[in-house]
């Protein structure tokens, strides 16, 4: 398994209560699945997300992340894992606005200490995602989808074994959506990673392997579309 | 660490932000230029002390008091000394023939070859070698311009009639005021004498100076007998002292020049803390990706860290190169209190303080909110917050550092801990004050915010407590920076009133002494002859106090448990005598007896002040020595006297009955109503009375003022520095805070608001946080001003409005005027183009 979450807990101290944003969440995701993760608004998808990529802490559980139990890490311990085994795709982008596209991809890399090679690797990953040309535009010289497309190449540039992306396509129009779905499903499948969408799309949820579903910080459903997935 | 990423992204983050960060690097170099011009300019002032100390005394030692040497010291000096030159000085009315005028001068009777180092210039040049040894004087070149004199005409001092042979073109030793409007007139000190205005009541002293063997040593000689010395009245002056004593009186200068570059410097560092606070606000998503990325929290805020103390330390050299060229136009700005030429030239030692403290303080007044970078999550990159990131316990150690550093820094200029933590402590009030101001206004505003007042008017305040809110900062840097200039003001106005009130109303502005008492019709009816009142005439007996409570004052100086002071002990007593105590006197102990009785017991009255100088009390026993004659008295009362009137005071004040018959003369107060009255007055007691002085108050409140106003223009010279920095840090401030407030003005404009509700609202914020400001920060320096006049000056303390007016509607306007200016920007362009931006 690349992914576990035993008994998972988040709460939040409220005004005059705690708020229960997660409620006893288990599942395991096995590698090179292409999970999604659905619910209406406020049902915990995005927490759930952030706890399994090690942006957060569970109140109480433990998450398994790639052969480490992430719960127990240190922030430092945590960035360690991320930079080295995750990599990421936000809805809004979330490209820094000061460094080139180029740049922007080379990051993680560089954050690895392998700045020898990161050039050419960038530039592959551009040209993958049709932005050879754009390579040295700052986020604002760029639209939404060459935004989109460069997080998809910095996503896949540290040769990530998961991969996590909130809602890809939630701030593209349909077209531009369609573009940056497609690559995403083609360069996952060429790195053989396992990646896990949380999003809205229920279109989008029904071409991955297998959807679970939240509602009120709990798994309603979890159901297996396609027989690659392994519960 | 990954050093090489660090570098690499600080290099890379910093590029499209470099000049956002480059306005408020800009109030860094004043700081330390401000810093370091200072420290320069008191290296090389020191540098010039040391050099010059020996030709400004002229001579190797000098040894002088009220009265002239005694034998021993005669003698003590022959041993040690290859030459001398003794001088007598005394200040007294000169007439002027040739411009039918007269003037209060100081007079110097000189016999031997004074000055042995530097040189007495004169015009012409050969007069400064004759005049000694003929019927000559030299006169001040100031006054020879004044009166329109040449070189031949003449000037009656006393009885006697000297021709000018010569303009002094310098001087030696006179760093006083009082060479302002007492000008310096030499003549030779055999002639002394026959101008006879050596005379009982006349104010002379006595000096020698001293050319010594070179393999003495001075300070060690002077040392061993610098007691004996005091016990005769006499002061001991050696080069080295007159280094030390030159040092101290430029050090208080230094020093208040100091602490207004450290004040401008502090000022600057808020700019640099706001700044970077700001600066972190716009970088945290950017830290949270990089977090998210994989970055540690200590990589992320290396990142930063590199960045700003790189541009830190480049402002702070540009800043240092600053000063340094500044310090050329200092001693232009104080020429008028140097008594000699300061040569600039590049201080090494004032550069690397500069750079030291410049670097030091940048850093850890970024440090405070550079910090927080640590504790961003990289959840932000999921949830889009405005939060700002937790504050981190480390800010506290950084507090701690900042308070040593300038503690630290304090010290170094008054070498006192004490005195240094006091002032840090009163800088920390001064900004907690400013800090709780500004955290209870935000609070007021919420709590009674005007829900019913107009959309304009509810957003504006709004902005003073919502996030990214700037309340905080501009009111502790626009109200400290307004605090110091209306402080500045303030004082430099009491001290102009207290002065200029001495003029005015029925205070005296003249007084006349050195009359004999049998002038004393004579110089009544003079008075009286141009409608002027005789407030004042009075009989004055000099005398020596002997003895006291059962020891002669030899044994009370020898006695080492003696509690009386050495000034009271010493002092030559000028009595009066008078039925009853002046009428703004008050009697404090005892009763006064106005008329002597004839009986053994005579009963004096001293001052309050005299009386706990000497430790004495009523009925104790005190004898004096009025010029021969014994007299013992007995006090009989205690008074306070009024120092505030401008006439004379007597700290012993005799009954009528026991003095008159003793050595005396006469001090007439009275009021001129205007100049020319009192310049005909003057022509015309010196006519008749030769031996009279008349003092012109006026003239000394001319003078006064002059100096005042030079220090004013010092003061304003470095105001003007925390001046400047302060607006710097404004308009960085509010330049920054321009875009916080994009995404609020977008929004409204794509609501519908046009361009002038923007503005409208704009102005409501920017006017609320500049009344608020400067009614902080005026209220501090009256607060300050007040305790200053009352505990450090002792002046009345009389605001003057109009200024603190004038100050208060200029920082309102400047803080409306920049806030707009800053606006103009975000509410010029459209809103597709700034929310693509964003």
């Amino acid at each position: 398994m690349i992914l576990e979450a035993k008994s998972i807990f988040k709460k939040y101290k409220g005004v005059n209560k705690e708020l229960t944003v997660l409620d006893d969440i288990n599942f395991s995701v096995g590698k090179g699945e292409i999970l999604a993760i659905v619910g209406p608004s406020g049902s915990g998808k995005t927490t759930l997300l952030g706890l399994c990529a090690g942006l957060d802490n569970p109140s109480s559980g433990s998450i398994g992340l790639a052969g480490s139990v992430i719960s127990n890490m240190t922030e430092n311990e945590k960035a360690e894992v991320r930079n080295r085994k995750v990599g990421f795709i936000f809805q809004n982008f979330q490209l820094l606005p000061t460094l080139t596209a180029l740049e922007n991809v080379m990051i993680p890399l560089e954050l690895q200490g392998r700045a020898k090679g990161a050039k050419d690797k960038a530039e592959q990953l551009l040209e993958r995602v049709g932005l050879g040309g754009r390579s040295h535009h700052y986020p604002s010289q760029l639209s939404g989808g060459e935004q989109q497309r460069v997080s998809l190449a910095r996503a896949f540039s540290n040769d990530p074994e998961i991969l996590f992306a909130d809602e890809p396509t939630g701030n593209l129009d349909e077209e531009t959506g369609a573009i940056v779905e497609k690559l995403l499903f083609d360069l996952n499948k060429e790195k053989q990673t396992t990646l896990i969408i949380v999003t809205h799309d229920l279109e989008l949820a029904n071409k991955t392997d297998r959807i679970i579903k939240l509602k009120g910080g709990k798994i309603v459903s979890d159901q297996i579309i396609k027989a690659t997935a392994q519960i | 660490m990954n050093w090489s990423l660090i570098v690499k992204t600080a290099i890379r983050d910093s590029r499209k932000d470099r000049s956002k960060l480059l306005l408020f690097m800009s109030s860094i170099i004043l700081g330390v230029a401000a810093l370091v011009a200072i420290n320069s300019f008191n290296d090389n002032l020191v540098r010039d002390i040391e050099n010059q100390s020996k030709s400004l005394l002229g001579a190797d030692m000098t040894v002088g008091g009220n009265r002239p040497l005694n034998d021993d010291i005669v003698s003590s000096l022959d041993s040690l000394s290859t030459e001398r030159t003794s001088e007598v000085e005394l200040f007294s009315m000169s007439y002027l023939p040739s411009a039918n005028e007269s003037q209060f001068v100081r007079l110097k009777g000189l016999t031997g070859n004074f000055p042995y180092y530097g040189k007495l210039i004169t015009e012409p040049t050969d007069a400064a070698n004759t005049y000694k040894s003929s019927l000559a004087a030299l006169v001040d070149d100031g006054m020879m311009l004044q009166y329109n004199l040449e070189v031949g005409d003449s000037i009656k001092l006393g009885e006697t009639t000297f021709p000018i042979t010569g303009r002094i073109m310098n001087a030696f030793g006179s760093v006083d005021a009082g060479a302002s409007f007492a000008p310096s007139v030499y003549i030779g000190g055999k002639n002394v004498e026959a101008t006879k205005l050596i005379q009982p009541g006349s104010i002379v002293n006595y000096k020698e100076y001293v050319k010594v063997d070179t393999d003495i040593d001075l300070d060690a000689w002077e040392d061993d007998r610098r007691k004996d010395f005091r016990n005769q009245g006499q002061r001991v002056t050696t080069v080295e002292d007159q280094r030390e004593n030159l040092q101290e009186a430029f050090s208080n200068l230094n020093n208040f020049l100091n602490i207004v570059a450290l004040i401008s410097l502090l000022l600057a560092c808020i700019g640099v803390a706001s700044s970077v606070l700001i600066y972190v606000k716009t970088k945290v998503q950017s830290i949270a990706i990089l977090r998210c990325l994989g970055m540690k929290g200590e990589e992320a805020f290396m990142v930063y860290f590199l960045q700003i103390i790189s541009l830190g330390t480049l402002s702070v050299i540009v800043g240092v190169a600053i000063g340094s060229i500044i310090q050329v136009i200092l001693p232009l700005v104080l020429q008028g209190f140097l008594p000699y030429e300061v040569n600039m030239s590049i201080s090494p030692i004032a550069m690397i303080k500069g750079f030291v403290m410049g670097v030091l303080m940048t850093s850890l007044f970024a440090l405070g909110p550079l910090l927080s970078i640590r504790r961003v999550t990289p959840l932000r990159t999921l949830r889009v917050s405005d939060e700002v990131p937790e504050r981190d316990p480390l800010q506290w150690l950084i507090y701690g550092l900042i308070f040593i550093t300038i503690t630290g820094f304090l010290y170094t200029l008054t070498a006192s801990v004490l005195d240094a933590t006091i002032f840090s402590m009163g800088i920390l009030v001064a900004f907690l004050i400013l800090y709780g101001v500004a955290r209870s206004v935000t609070w007021a505003v919420r709590k009674f915010f005007p829900s019913g007042a107009s959309f304009v008017v509810r957003q504006g305040l709004s902005n003073l407590y919502r996030p990214n809110n700037q309340t905080l900062t501009l009111i502790v840097s626009i109200g400290l920076g307004t605090g110091i200039l209306t402080l500045l003001f303030i004082l430099q106005g009491l001290i102009l009133n207290n002065v200029e009130g001495m003029g005015v109303g029925n205070q005296p502005n003249m007084i006349v002494f050195g009359i004999e008492a049998d002038q004393k019709q004579e110089i009544e009816e003079i008075t009286k002859s141009f409608d002027m009142p005789v407030i004042q005439n009075v009989p004055v007996v000099t005398m020596e106090l002997a003895e006291w409570k059962g020891k002669t004052k030899k044994e009370w100086l020898s006695d080492t448990t003696r509690t009386s002071r050495r000034w009271a002990i010493n002092r030559e007593a000028r009595v009066s005598y008078q039925d009853t105590i002046p009428p703004d006197d008050i009697l404090i102990e005892g009763t006064y007896t106005g008329v002597h009785d004839g009986g053994d017991s005579i009963f004096i009255s001293l001052d309050e002040r005299y009386s706990e100088g000497l430790n004495v009390g009523l009925g104790d026993e005190l004898v004096w020595n009025v010029q021969g004659a014994m007299i013992t008295t007995y006090v009989g009362s205690i008074r306070k006297i009024n120092f505030r009137k401008m006439e004379s005071r007597f700290f012993i004040l005799f009954p009528t009955g026991v003095l008159e018959d003793a050595p005396q003369f006469m001090i007439l107060v009275t009021k001129s109503p205007e100049k020319q009255i009192t310049a005909d007055f003057r022509n015309a007691v010196v006519k008749s009375m030769p031996n009279a002085s008349v003092i012109d108050l006026g003239s000394i409140l001319v003078t006064l003022n002059d100096i005042i106003t030079k220090v004013s223009y010092v003061i304003k010279f470095m105001a003007g520095f925390s001046i400047l920095i302060g607006l710097i840090v404004l308009i960085s401030s509010l330049f920054l805070s321009k875009f916080q407030r994009i995404r609020e003005s977008v929004l409204l404009r794509t609501l519908g608001a046009v361009e002038n509700k923007i503005y409208k609202i704009n102005a409501v914020e920017y006017a609320s946080l500049g009344i608020l400001s400067a009614l902080t920060g005026i209220s501090l320096a009256v607060f300050g001003s007040f305790m200053l006049a009352k505990f450090v000056f002792e002046l009345d303390f009389n605001l003057s409005w109009w200024p603190i007016i004038g100050i208060f509607v200029f920082i309102v306007a400047l803080t409306v005027l920049i806030g707009l200016w800053n606006s103009r920007d975000v509410v010029k362009r459209s809103p597709l183009e700034i929310l693509r931006n964003v």
